[in-house]
Order: structure tokens, then sequence, then C-alpha cells
């Protein structure tokens, strides 16, 4: 559902790559590899729209993702190397207020399930100040759980987690590819989930 | 939009220092012209206008980084960028935000520092009702230089240069209005361009604000 | 500007199809090099045609003396600033609809003298009022929004100066053009009013002394000789800014220039 066609990036003076096909269908998720520098982020900053390719389409349901793009984005779960958290409002606070922007409200209780889900349990009404690096990332992965979204676009995912939370995230990557959904990962660590295709920049 | 709104709001009182920074200064740019000129009432009551005026327009420049620097810094405009809301209504809220946060502040001080310089309760009154009109105008266009200057180096002085010169309508009507009004002339005329300049800024400062910012974070 | 005498000269055969050829800065390149000599050709003629005009042929003003001269400098300059202001505006913003890349050179090529129109017509202005109102500034109307315009003019150059990656700041310089543009009347009617209000005065610059039809001759022709020298100027300048910016291309590593 999501295809790619001779996608070519710039960045600066410097051609970061050219010529890129490839598709995800529902049920698969693309681990997007390559040595620090080849253009991973920029790949999943085009993808999910927030630049422009030098050139190259990007198609979503067979038609440009530009042609719709509230459509597009309704349907777009990007997770960049940003935590996106506001540090002075607490875990909750940041949950719901990022579903009411997506255009939702998230009911309490739903998103008190989703932090627990991931460990944060006695922290939610915590500002995310005081909480580690990894829990701060765990807030943003608890996105995943209250968004209902299609495709899933994760830049480097697993940084600051420790292994059950590894672990945590990749059965869930796993979970919503076998519903149907799709993902595009980038990660320098290997990533044993099953329904995946590889890219190497 | 009313949820951006609420937000900026909360995340304003966890911060209030940022926000009473630029009050004060407000309160303190403008005591000093009277000593730095003198005492004399009349002068000073025809001075009033413009120096509270300019007051209100540096006070307003002090608080516009904030509007999107701290979101671009944590990735949480990232993810504005990428909701399905349309970007401007967002943009609109965070403005409206910024003006409750700092202009509106403003207005209501207006009128009591507007006592120091003797003004009388009808020019009061018309200060205060053109920085009602005024301050959302320059939230609205310092918007557009905020999103133009994200991230870039000499930010806050380069902010400074852009939005000025843009600023300038804004202090002359407001300004004006008073003046206008001691000299028994009547402020409707200025005020009535005052609200004609925030009606344009309404419809397309957002805009110009949102191809701003997708430009700042491509 | 540029456009208008690439489309006469290509009007002769092919028209449209040969404008969007030029459109790519290895193609615009030598056309720019081979149009410039023929500006600055042109900029000489007409300048010296207008300053004969205004030093020998135009007459005596009766109440302002010879000093009056200085207005075929002055009022020309603030022409060419507007319209300048007006035409980099215009490039900028193809260059952001279209994500042109020649069109936002064109633009930075543009507003440096742009501004030294801008800052021209503020110092001409400034010996003009000397020697009629006995000082060197005037809060005239007409002169303060010049002085606005060269704000914008710098803070134009200095957004796109501070802004690292050329294409953002192309873009940035676009938005920030063309809120300029909308602004510029709305400032000039802004600061007429604020003018009349306060001198009410009769001494105004905008008010031309009626003029003898020599006099508009040599302002036109001033303003045809700074016109012609913008674009020679603006040609000069994005050829080094189109060097600059594709320096990483095979094309310009082949270049004369560049090889050695």
């Amino acid at each position: 559902m999501l295809t790619v066609h001779d996608l070519s990036c710039v960045r600066g003076e410097r051609s970061l790559f050219d010529g890129i096909d490839f598709s995800v269908k529902a049920g698969e998720w693309l681990h997007v590899r390559g040595a620090n520098g080849s253009g991973k982020t920029s790949l999943l900053r085009l993808l999910a729209g927030l630049s422009q390719p030098a050139k190259g389409q990007i198609h979503w349901r067979g038609k440009p993702a530009d042609d719709d793009a509230q459509a597009f984005r309704a349907e777009l779960l990007f997770l960049g190397h940003h935590a996106a958290v506001k540090e002075e409002l607490t875990a909750l606070e940041n949950l719901q207020l990022a579903s009411e922007l997506d255009g939702g409200v998230l009911p309490r209780a739903e998103a008190l399930e989703a932090l627990q889900r991931f460990g944060l349990k006695g922290r939610e009404d915590l500002p995310v100040r005081f909480l580690s690096a990894g829990q701060k990332r765990r807030v943003l992965l608890a996105r995943l759980v209250t968004r209902k979204a299609k495709l899933w676009v994760l830049d480097e995912p697993f940084t600051a987690l420790d292994t059950r939370a590894v672990d945590m995230l990749e059965t869930l990557i796993g979970e919503h590819v076998a519903d149907g959904g799709m993902a595009v990962v980038t990660s320098h660590q290997a990533v044993s989930i099953p329904g995946g295709k590889a890219l190497d920049l | 939009m009313l949820a951006v709104m609420r937000r900026d709001l909360l995340l304003a009182m966890r911060r209030k220092t940022e926000v009473l920074t630029a009050l004060f200064f407000f309160v303190i740019v403008t005591s000093l012209f009277p000593l730095g000129i003198g005492p004399e009432t009349a002068l000073l009551r025809k001075i009033a206008p413009g120096v509270l005026w300019v007051g209100a327009l540096l006070s307003t420049m002090l608080g516009l980084q904030r509007m999107f620097a701290a979101d671009h810094a944590d990735g949480t405009l990232e993810q504005m960028l990428l909701s399905p809301t349309p970007l401007g209504l967002l943009v609109s809220g965070k403005n409206m935000a910024h003006w409750l946060v700092s202009g509106l502040p403003l207005v209501l001080l207006a009128p009591l520092l507007g006592v120091q310089f003797d003004l009388d309760a009808g020019s009061l009154g018309v200060l205060t009702l053109g920085l009602l009109l005024g301050t959302p105008v320059l939230s609205l266009v310092g918007g557009i230089g905020a999103a133009l200057t994200l991230g870039v180096r000499g930010g806050g002085v380069l902010l400074s240069l852009l939005v000025l010169p843009l600023y300038i309508p804004t202090l002359i009507f407001g300004a004006g209005a008073v003046q206008a009004h001691s000299s028994g002339l009547g402020a409707t005329g200025h005020l009535s361009l005052l609200a004609a300049l925030l009606v344009m800024a309404l419809f397309f400062a957002p805009w110009a604000t949102t191809a701003a910012l997708r430009i700042a974070l491509e | 500007m540029s456009e208008i005498v690439i489309n006469n000269r290509m009007g002769m055969s092919q028209g449209v199809i040969h404008w969007f050829k030029f459109a790519s800065p290895s193609s615009f390149y030598p056309l720019a090099g081979k149009m410039q000599p023929w500006f600055w050709a042109l900029a000489a003629v007409f300048g010296i045609a207008g300053l004969w005009i205004s030093f020998f042929v135009a007459p005596t003003d009766a109440t302002q003396g010879e000093g009056y001269r200085i207005i075929f400098v002055h009022v020309p300059a603030s022409w060419l600033s507007m319209f300048i202001y007006m035409v980099m505006a215009t490039w900028a913003g193809i260059g952001l609809a279209l994500n042109a890349r020649l069109s936002g050179m064109m633009a930075q090529a543009l507003a440096p003298t742009g501004a030294l129109m801008a800052f021209l017509s503020l110092w001409t202005g400034a010996f003009w009022g000397k020697p009629m109102w006995g000082t060197w500034w005037v809060w005239d109307a007409r002169l303060t929004s010049e002085l606005i315009l060269f704000f914008l003019y710098l803070g134009f150059i200095a957004l796109q100066a501070a802004i690292d990656d050329p294409r953002r700041a192309d873009k940035a310089g676009a938005i920030l053009a063309l809120v300029g543009v909308v602004n510029v009347p709305i400032i000039y009617f802004s600061v007429k009013w604020w003018n009349t209000l306060h001198q009410g005065s009769s001494v105004s610059m905008t008010r031309a002394p009626s003029m003898a039809q020599t006099m508009l001759w040599g302002m036109l022709l001033m303003a045809l000789a700074f016109w012609m020298y913008s674009v020679a100027m603006a040609l000069k300048r994005v050829r080094t800014i189109i060097l600059e910016r594709e320096a990483h291309t095979d094309w310009v590593r082949k270049l004369a220039e560049v090889s050695e």
C-alpha cells in the first residue's frame, strides 16, 4: 500500500541516495539499514511527508501521498529521534494532549492502561522531566498503542530501551503487522520480527 | 485548536518566569522614559502613547521565540506538522495562547502605566482599546517571523530585524489613536484601521506561518 | 527584467519552449554571461545621456538653485528600489511555487542592488534636504517609507545569510519577501497618514515642482540607466551564486574559470 518509486534525496550539496524503489504491503514491515549518514532518517522523513524528495514519488493506497495529505497523516504514525514529549507535562497529560491534537479524545482509563503496559505504572502523574531517558521514550511508545494508525514509521525506536522494553516493542510491532498494519523501521541492531523485508542504503 | 491553546497555556503556567520577565520588561522600559526625559507632565502626556506602544512592541518581541522554539527543540512541533488536524488551526491556537499570555497582560497593565504619564481617562481608554486590537496583530505577525527564524543563527536579533518593520503600521495607528483623541480629532479612524489590520492578520498570518514552519522543518 | 529580454530574443522563433530551457542554472550561466556586456553598455549609454541632461540641459530651478539636480539621482533610485523589491519578491515567489532553484538565486542576486538603491535614495534625499530645509533628515512620508523599505531589504539579506541550507534560505526568503510585498502598501499608507497628521505641512518632496519636459526626460534616462545597471549587476551576481551553489556538479568543475 505504500509504494516508493525512483526516490532520490539531496541534502545540502550531497546526494544521499538515488533511484530507490520499494513497496510495503499490509502485513509487512521494512527494515531500513545503512551506515550512519547514509540517509536513513532522511528517507523516513520523506516518507512521512516532512520533506520533499529531489526526484521520485511516494504513493499511498495507489495515489500520490501528497494528493490527500490529511488523510495520509491520519493513518500515519511517525516517531523520530526526539522524545516528542513536553517535559513540564505529566506522562498522562502528554498522551492525552497528543491524542487531542490528532483529533480524538483519549479516555483517561485507556491512557493509563497504555502507560502501564509500557511499565510506567505509578509514574503517570509525574512531570516527564523526572523520568529517565528510557522512560521518556516509553511515554511516546505508548502512543503506538493509543493511536490507531496503519503505517508506523519509526526512526531508531529501540534507542535507550532496556532488553525488556525492546522485547515489548518488538512484540508490539509484530502484532501490529500481523493485524494488517505496516511499519518502516530503522535500527542499527538486528530486529527479529516476522514478515520483514530489508532495504540497504 | 482549543487543545493546542490549552496545552500552551498549561505550559506557560508551569514556566511562569519567562512570561513574567517580559511583563516586567514592559513596566521597566516605560518607566525609564520619564526618568530619562524629565518629569514635566505636559511633555510626558505627549510622549506617553508612543512610549507605551513601543514598550508593548518590544515586550511582545521578547516573547516571540517562545512560540515555536521549545516545541521545535523537543520534537513536539514535528508531531504537530504530522497531525491530521490542519496546521493552520494548530498555529492559530498557538497564536491565541501566545496573545493571552503576552499580549493581554500588556493591555491590562497599560492603563496603570498610563497614569504614570498623567493621561486622562479618555486617552487611557483609547490606549487600552488600541492595544486590545493591536497586540493580537503583533502576535500573529510575529509568529511568521518566529517560524522563519526557527533554529537559525542569531535568532533573537534577526527576528527583531525582520518583524519590527512589519509592526510599524500597528504602532502608527495605535499611538496615533491616542494622540488624535487628545487633540480632539477623535480616535475612531485610527481604531477602525487597527481593526482592519487585525482582520487581515487573522486571515493571512496563519498561512504564512504554516508555510514558514514547513520550510523550517524540512 | 532579464526575462523580458530573453522572451524578446527568443520570440523570433520558438517562444515558450526556449524559455524553460534556460530555467536550469547550467544553461542560464553562459546566457547570463553573454547578456551582461549588453546591459553594462546600455547602462553607460543611458547614464551618460541622463547625466548630460541633468547637468547641462535642464534649467536651473527658480526656487531651489543648482542643488535640486540631485533629484535626478534621488527619484530614479527610489523608483528602482521599489521596482526591484517587486521583481525580487516575484522571483522568490516563483521559486517557492515551482520549486525552482534559479528563481530563488535570482531573488538573492537582486536583493543587494535593491538595498543599494534604497540607500542611495536615502542619502540623496538627505543631501537634497539639507540646503532646502537645513536638516539632514526629514520625516517626510516618502523618505520614511524608503527607510522602512531599506530595513525590509536588510531583513531579507540577513535572513538568507543566516540560514546555511541554500534551499531553505530561498524558501524562507520567499515567504519574507511576499509578506513584505503585502505590507509595503500598508506601511506606505500608514506613514503617509502619520506624516499628514503630524506635519500637515506644505513642505514635501513628493510634491514635485511643475516639471519642465527636460527634467522629466533627465529622470527617465537616469531611471533607465539604473535599471540597466541593476540588471547587469544581478546577472553578474547570479553567476557567482550559481558557481557557489552548484560547485559540486560536473558542468561547473569543467568550466574554464574553475578548472585551473
